[in-house]
């Protein structure tokens, strides 16, 4: 299995505070990883790091074999690299077509765009019934579909998901790891996904990655994570 | 009643380039958050340029192409060479970049073409047509109605119904996330600039010959009524921009008609005051919807 994305002593910060302290994982295609931690673990920093919304100040992100240094943010989802940021990824002025089609404007093959963005309103028929509703009419539930939504459009290689099930209600969560679940087994996505609730993340996830403080402390199989209650204790607190 | 009507059309008139120049600044308002104050002064110097052209080829409508071309060029060099490297330390620094930009646009134009005026023809009748014995609009300002009302609904149609305009749209609204949806951020901004530049070169073209005359401070007065009309309207709305500038013109017209002209600018003043006090926001002004 080659891995789709593979980070090394990476270093990352906001300014002269450091964030990120030598963080190293591997995600292998086709799988789903559970970035796990308190809150100020370094999470967010980390997604924002790997698409190039902040610049490291050390190490290397290697995607798909090739080294990310110098590429330029808007061109990483031409390469199958979408990032859902948390909680504001909807645009909120823009109604939820429009935001759909700015999820596949950047892509030539217009036809499967659109055919795209039919399947999304099939896997949200929430989101069909609204289509001429402003983002900020939508609830929590419905924000979130529609930034996941729009991330499929550009049918990606690896999906970035930051706190997807946040003030989620458990039904909606559910579903949308069961959305994950389906995508990685029939169509081989590989999904790097943040979440503070551990219970729902490793429900879905292959792999644990447990970060406090800016720093790895342990990646190891979702299933041990979840069975071995010395990890479970000291890591995840539960 | 007769006066009422003539002054009326006149506000009209006046109030559609109001509109179209307020619509310059929306546009740049929504895509940076900054008021552009060098607007005034842009706007004079691509009329320059206009009528240089006017001059040299004895067209109005090659000069005034040019002047528009030129604008473009102008918002886009603005925003390239100026207000890209001032613009992450705050948006305060670009407004005071756009001022410094109004002294050396327009000391530039009084070394270039010397502060006098410079005789700015109209390219049709300005003398109002009579209909059923009441004065009513002259050609020009036909033109200048029709022009300007053609240049809203190109550009509301370009923001609502291509791709380029959602991207400059998404681009104002939420530049992080459409950075990450493959949306160049940057170059939709030099976009915004140049548009709006542009709009207001053709603002500039129609307003110059209705009695103002070219030089180099001939925008003043006009940059703050227009400033007026996009506040009225909510700096954030271009249909509260067009609205916003049709009110400003017929109000305008109604005080210089009844009042007499002295008192324009003060109306102007009051306007600006009553407006920033009663309503910040603006009549149209999507203030609600941006707390989310």
């Amino acid at each position: 299995m080659t891995a789709v994305l593979e980070v090394e002593a990476l270093h990352a910060g906001y300014g002269p505070v450091p964030v990120l302290r030598d963080v190293a994982f591997t995600v292998p295609a086709g799988t789903v990883a559970a970035v796990l931690g308190a809150n100020g673990a370094g999470k967010t920093t980390l997604l924002r790091t790997l698409s190039g919304l902040l610049r490291p100040t050390g190490g290397r992100i290697r995607y798909a074999g090739e080294d990310l240094r110098g590429v330029r943010v808007e061109h990483l989802v031409r390469r199958g690299l979408a990032h859902v940021p948390e909680g504001r990824g909807v645009v909120t002025e823009l109604t939820v077509a429009e935001n759909l089609r700015l999820g596949g404007l950047w892509r030539r093959d217009r036809a499967d765009a659109r055919r795209a963005r039919d399947e999304v309103y099939e896997i949200f028929p929430a989101l069909a019934r609204r289509r001429d509703h402003l983002g900020h009419q939508l609830s929590g539930g419905e924000r979130q579909m529609l930034a996941l939504g729009r991330a499929l459009i550009a049918r990606p290689r690896l999906l970035l998901l930051d706190e997807p099930s946040l003030g989620l209600a458990p039904t909606v969560a559910a579903q949308i790891m069961a959305l994950l679940r389906r995508l990685r087994d029939e169509q081989g996505l590989t999904v790097l996904l943040v979440e503070q609730n551990v219970r729902t993340a490793l429900s879905v996830a292959d792999q644990g990655i447990v970060m406090s403080l800016g720093r790895v402390v342990t990646a190891a199989p979702a299933a041990r994570l979840r069975d071995d209650d010395r990890l479970r204790h000291a890591y995840l607190g539960f | 009643m007769q006066r009422f009507w003539f002054l009326t059309f006149d506000g009209l008139a006046a109030g559609a380039v109001y509109a179209a120049f307020a619509l310059a600044l929306v546009l740049i308002w929504r895509a940076a958050r900054v008021v552009n104050f060098a607007q005034g002064a842009m706007a004079v110097a691509t009329a320059y340029v206009g009528y240089a052209v006017v001059g040299a080829t004895g067209s109005y409508w090659l000069g005034l192409a040019a002047a528009v071309l030129a604008g473009l060029a102008l918002g886009a060099l603005v925003e390239r060479v100026l207000m890209r490297f001032v613009g992450p330390a705050g948006p305060l620094n670009q407004v005071i970049v756009a001022l410094g930009l109004v002294l050396l646009v327009q000391a530039v134009l009084g070394m270039v073409f010397g502060n006098g005026y410079r005789p700015a023809p109209a390219p049709f009748d300005t003398d109002a047509l009579t209909v059923g014995g009441v004065a009513a609009l002259s050609p020009y300002d036909l033109w200048v109605l029709g022009a300007a009302l053609t240049v809203v609904a190109l550009l509301a149609l370009l923001f609502t119904r291509t791709p380029v305009g959602l991207r400059m749209r998404a681009a104002a609204f939420a530049p992080e996330v459409s950075r990450l949806l493959g949306v160049s951020v940057g170059r939709m901004l030099t976009l915004g600039w140049a548009l709006a530049a542009g709009v207001g070169a053709l603002a500039g073209m129609l307003v110059v010959p209705t009695g103002l005359g070219l030089h180099p401070h001939a925008m003043d007065l006009v940059f703050v009524v227009a400033f007026t009309a996009a506040v009225v309207g909510g700096l954030d709305s271009p249909v509260g921009a067009v609205v916003g500038g049709l009110l400003v013109g017929l109000i305008l017209s109604y005080v210089t008609g009844y009042l007499g002209p002295d008192t324009t600018p003060l109306a102007v003043l009051v306007l600006l005051l009553a407006v920033l006090l009663v309503r910040p926001g603006g009549l149209f002004s999507a203030a609600r919807a941006r707390h989310v």
